[in-house]
């Protein structure tokens, strides 16, 4: 595996689109041809090594490309979006929809991150040490084919909208998230260690949500059946098992309706 | 005055009969003219290449507030499909384009002219306003009648003048073009959550018959005398068996003939025939029955119908069709838009997607081009997707392919699921003909344009008519040659020439001249009586007054009149 070291240097004066900030497009390539990639700044497009300073070349292919990325890029945008594989340290915060669309490979931020990240994940992993913003693991903007795979981790809180629409991978958060937890969910699991503010499960179909924490607000559309112990990253706990949302449509398999599944912890 | 010469291309020119012939084509002032009334002009080199008179669509649903709802609500429409490129306006969206995207795309493929298929008359200045957005390509809108609570009042009494004055007066109003009816008295039915299946089921209130209705626009039409003919949308669109409501449909065109003076032969164009060709009674077991229909259209001279194409893509389908968008939104669970437009009309609004994977989809594949391939006369029935219901627009380069090549055909049908179940419930397979350059151009240009009523501008190059003229890089003397090379030459024509101005080269839109608003001025006797109701209705029903509902003058970009005199 090859490191290419981005050090953001000059930052720009507006937020920086940085989508070509991927293994995919670094690899096979020498330094100064990646400092010659685009990055949008506004309207404006401009080579990547006007802002960052550029150390090493590009692996043969994406999975033996690393990039560390220096720097505060708190206003540096769109980082490993659509990756395929390879690997992205970013050792302090950055800005919206890192990890969008990934397909496969990992990005670790070791700060936080803003709204959108690792919308419309298909795999791959996404590690973020600190919070994460509104939207993650979402759906993008009017889609409803959310996150199909793959895995995002938050050690901190996050924000609203968190896994509309997925239909599979994992999300587990360490912290708290704010309201809207897969709304109209169709598969995947979403793990809350912390507490959870409301609208968990809005019209979900299916999928599972662990909640640690209190619900402040639960939804009037889901029901108790029982009490299940499960492992859940790695540990094993007692959960309340409810089923919803049953106000909305449902599948039926095998001649059984199939519901989302949510466990609040006992 | 600025003078073009294209020179030793092969022809096609279905209105002249011109097949293909090694020919050059002058242009002067906008015009085409005569080569020898060129002085010093610029040359286009077209040998070994096709020239044809610029496309014309006939029915497509590219601006207006169902167009506009799709953009809306479909961003994911334009994700990833709005690359950072060089050009003259922001392009996006797939299925349903920006203004921008739309004009470049159409003229791209050589396109010039677009008949934006149904506008709902209380908001004809939106549609308008996005016409003047669109670049390039002419528009004509057609304001939609077949539901509208005049229409039905005076067809209920049997008063085609008086119908004949209020529809004069609306297309004044709309700087509309023609009358389209869509699921008469179906979409009106709707208000009370019922709908019109068949012909003969009454409206509501109204009561009168969708039969009733088509039959006295028709003669409203004909006592006009309008460029266009009826241009219906039938009733009980999309589902299993309903091409005996299709026939019925045909028939009530029987015994009227054409009266105008536009050289248009029918007084029918029924459109995207392929939604209303199944047999069958449910999804299961739908089947094709586009030989009875084109058994029927072959026989009838004054009926005209085009193919609305499944194009197997993700799309967004919109009609005013309302009942027909609810019930498609019960089948697939996705977003949906529904609106109700007044004293006027209805509309609705659902993604939808059509795959290889779907047997319900490869039959409609399948039923779309059997229209085509069992047409005697490609004059009366033209190309569209009804887009963006079947696919879009910018897939009319992929049709094409597939009605000129058995083999492209083939390739696709390799790619269905249920190859076997589709080839058993329809009759593709058994298909072998392989349209020409020719039968291309009476579908795409000579034959919408002379059932449009304007063929004296659009779709020929006859002296006289607009210098509209596209050239692709097809060689006739190689056809059928490669599907590939059929789609990438009408995809991105090589020529673009836009009333005497090279508008595209190398499929790059390379400048942007004036584009046209057309539309229908009919002049009518004065008639009190509807005069009297209209402003009757606006103080009781609408909830606009009355000088605020007509188009306002700045409203229309660049009018091209047609006018028309009844008295
Ligand atoms: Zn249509």
């Amino acid at each position: 595996m090859k490191t290419v070291t981005l050090t953001l240097t000059n930052p720009s004066e507006l937020l920086l689109e940085g989508q070509n900030i991927t293994p995919d497009n670094f690899a096979g390539k020498k330094t100064a041809e990646i400092a010659a990639l685009d990055v949008w700044e506004g309207k404006q497009k401009s080579p990547l090594g006007k802002y960052f300073t550029i150390a090493g070349d590009g692996g043969a292919t994406a999975a033996e490309t690393k990039i560390v990325l220096l720097g505060d890029c708190t206003r540096v945008k769109r980082i490993g979006q659509q990756m395929t594989a390879g690997e992205i340290v970013i050792e302090g915060n950055a800005d919206m929809y890192i990890g969008g669309w990934m397909k496969g490979g990992k990005v670790h931020v070791k700060g936080n991150v803003d709204s959108f990240c690792g919308i419309g994940m298909e795999g791959g992993e996404l590690i973020v040490d600190g919070k994460a913003g509104c939207h993650l693991g979402s759906s993008p903007r009017g889609e409803w084919r959310g996150m199909k795979g793959g895995l995002i981790r938050v050690a901190g809180s996050v924000g609203s909208d968190t896994a509309t629409f997925i239909n599979g991978g994992t999300i587990i958060i360490g912290g708290a998230a704010d309201i809207h937890v897969s709304t109209h969910g169709e598969g995947g699991t979403v793990v809350i260690k912390g507490d959870a503010k409301g609208r968990v499960g809005g019209q979900m179909v299916k999928g599972d949500i662990y909640v640690y924490g209190t619900i402040e607000n639960p939804l009037p559309g889901f029901k108790m059946v029982g009490e299940v112990e499960q492992e859940v990253d790695g540990e094993i706990a007692l959960f309340a098992h409810h089923i919803g949302d049953l106000g909305e449509r449902h599948p039926v398999s095998k001649g059984k309706t199939v519901y989302a599944n949510l466990y609040t912890r006992l | 005055m600025s003078e073009l010469l294209i020179r030793n291309g092969f022809v096609f020119d279905p209105l002249q009969g011109i097949k293909g012939d090694r020919m050059d084509i002058g242009i002067k002032g906008g015009k085409i003219v005569e080569t020898s009334a060129l002085n010093n002009p610029k040359t286009i080199d077209a040998a070994g290449m096709t020239v044809m008179a610029g496309g014309v669509d006939i029915h497509s649903h590219v601006v207006g507030p169902k167009v506009n709802v799709g953009r809306l609500f479909r961003p994911e429409d334009k994700l990833f499909k709005s690359p950072h490129k060089r050009c003259s306006r922001m392009e996006m969206g797939s299925s349903v384009p920006s203004t921008f995207k739309t004009g470049y795309d159409y003229a791209r493929m050589g396109y010039v002219f677009v008949n934006e298929a149904a506008m709902p008359p209380l908001h004809s200045p939106h549609v308008h306003e996005e016409i003047r957005d669109t670049p390039i390509i002419d528009n004509a809108a057609m304001p939609v009648f077949g539901n509208n609570w005049f229409t039905l009042e005076y067809l209920k009494n049997n008063e085609i003048e008086n119908n004949a004055a209020y529809t004069a007066w609306l297309l004044r109003a709309t700087r509309g073009f023609g009358i389209k009816v869509v699921n008469p008295g179906g979409s009106e039915a709707w208000g009370w959550g019922l709908n019109c299946l068949h012909i003969h089921d009454p409206v509501p209130y109204f009561d009168i018959t969708p039969a009733e209705i088509v039959k006295g626009l028709i003669e409203t039409n004909e006592r006009l005398g309008l460029p266009h003919s009826v241009h219906l949308h039938c009733n009980n669109l999309g589902n299993p068996g309903n091409y005996t409501d299709t026939l019925d449909s045909l028939r009530l065109a029987e015994g009227y003939t054409p009266k105008n003076d536009f050289g248009r032969e029918q007084v029918m164009h029924v459109t995207h025939l392929q939604f209303h060709a199944y047999g069958g009674d449910s999804w299961k077991n739908v089947e094709s029955r586009t030989k009875e229909i084109m058994d029927y259209v072959n026989a009838h001279d004054n009926i005209t119908v085009d193919m609305g194409q499944v194009t197997l893509d993700e799309t967004t389908t919109m009609t005013a069709d309302g009942p027909f968008e609810y019930h498609l939104r019960a089948g697939n669970n996705l977003k949906w838009a529904n609106v109700d437009v007044e004293l006027e009309t209805a509309a609705g609004v659902v993604p939808y997607i059509y795959s290889p994977k779907i047997k319900a989809s490869t039959v409609q594949w399948a039923v779309g081009l059997e229209l085509a391939l069992l047409a005697k006369d490609p004059m009366r029935i033209f190309l569209t997707t009804d887009h963006p219901n079947a696919g879009p627009f910018t897939r009319y380069p992929q049709v094409i392919a597939w009605l000129m090549s058995r083999a492209a055909r083939d390739e696709t049908m390799k790619t269905f699921k249920w190859l076997d179940r589709t080839i058993d419930a329809t009759s593709i397979d058994s298909i072998d003909r392989e349209l020409t350059l020719y039968e291309i151009a009476q579908m795409t240009r000579a034959g919408p344009a002379r059932a449009l009523g304007v063929s004296n501008m659009y779709g020929g190059l006859a002296p006289g008519m607009d210098a509209d003229i596209a050239v692709y890089a097809l060689n006739p003397g190689d056809m059928p040659s490669d599907p590939a090379g059929i789609e990438k030459a009408f995809s991105r024509c090589a020529w673009l020439v836009k009333d005497g101005v090279v508008t595209v080269r190398d499929g790059e839109v390379v400048s942007e001249p004036a584009k046209r608003t057309v539309w229908v001025d009919v002049k009518v006797p004065e008639n009190a009586q509807v005069q009297r109701d209209i402003y009757e209705h606006f103080l009781r029903h609408y909830s606009v007054k009355l000088d605020n509902y007509s188009l306002f003058e700045e409203h229309l970009h660049n009018s091209r009149v047609i006018e028309v005199d009844t008295t």
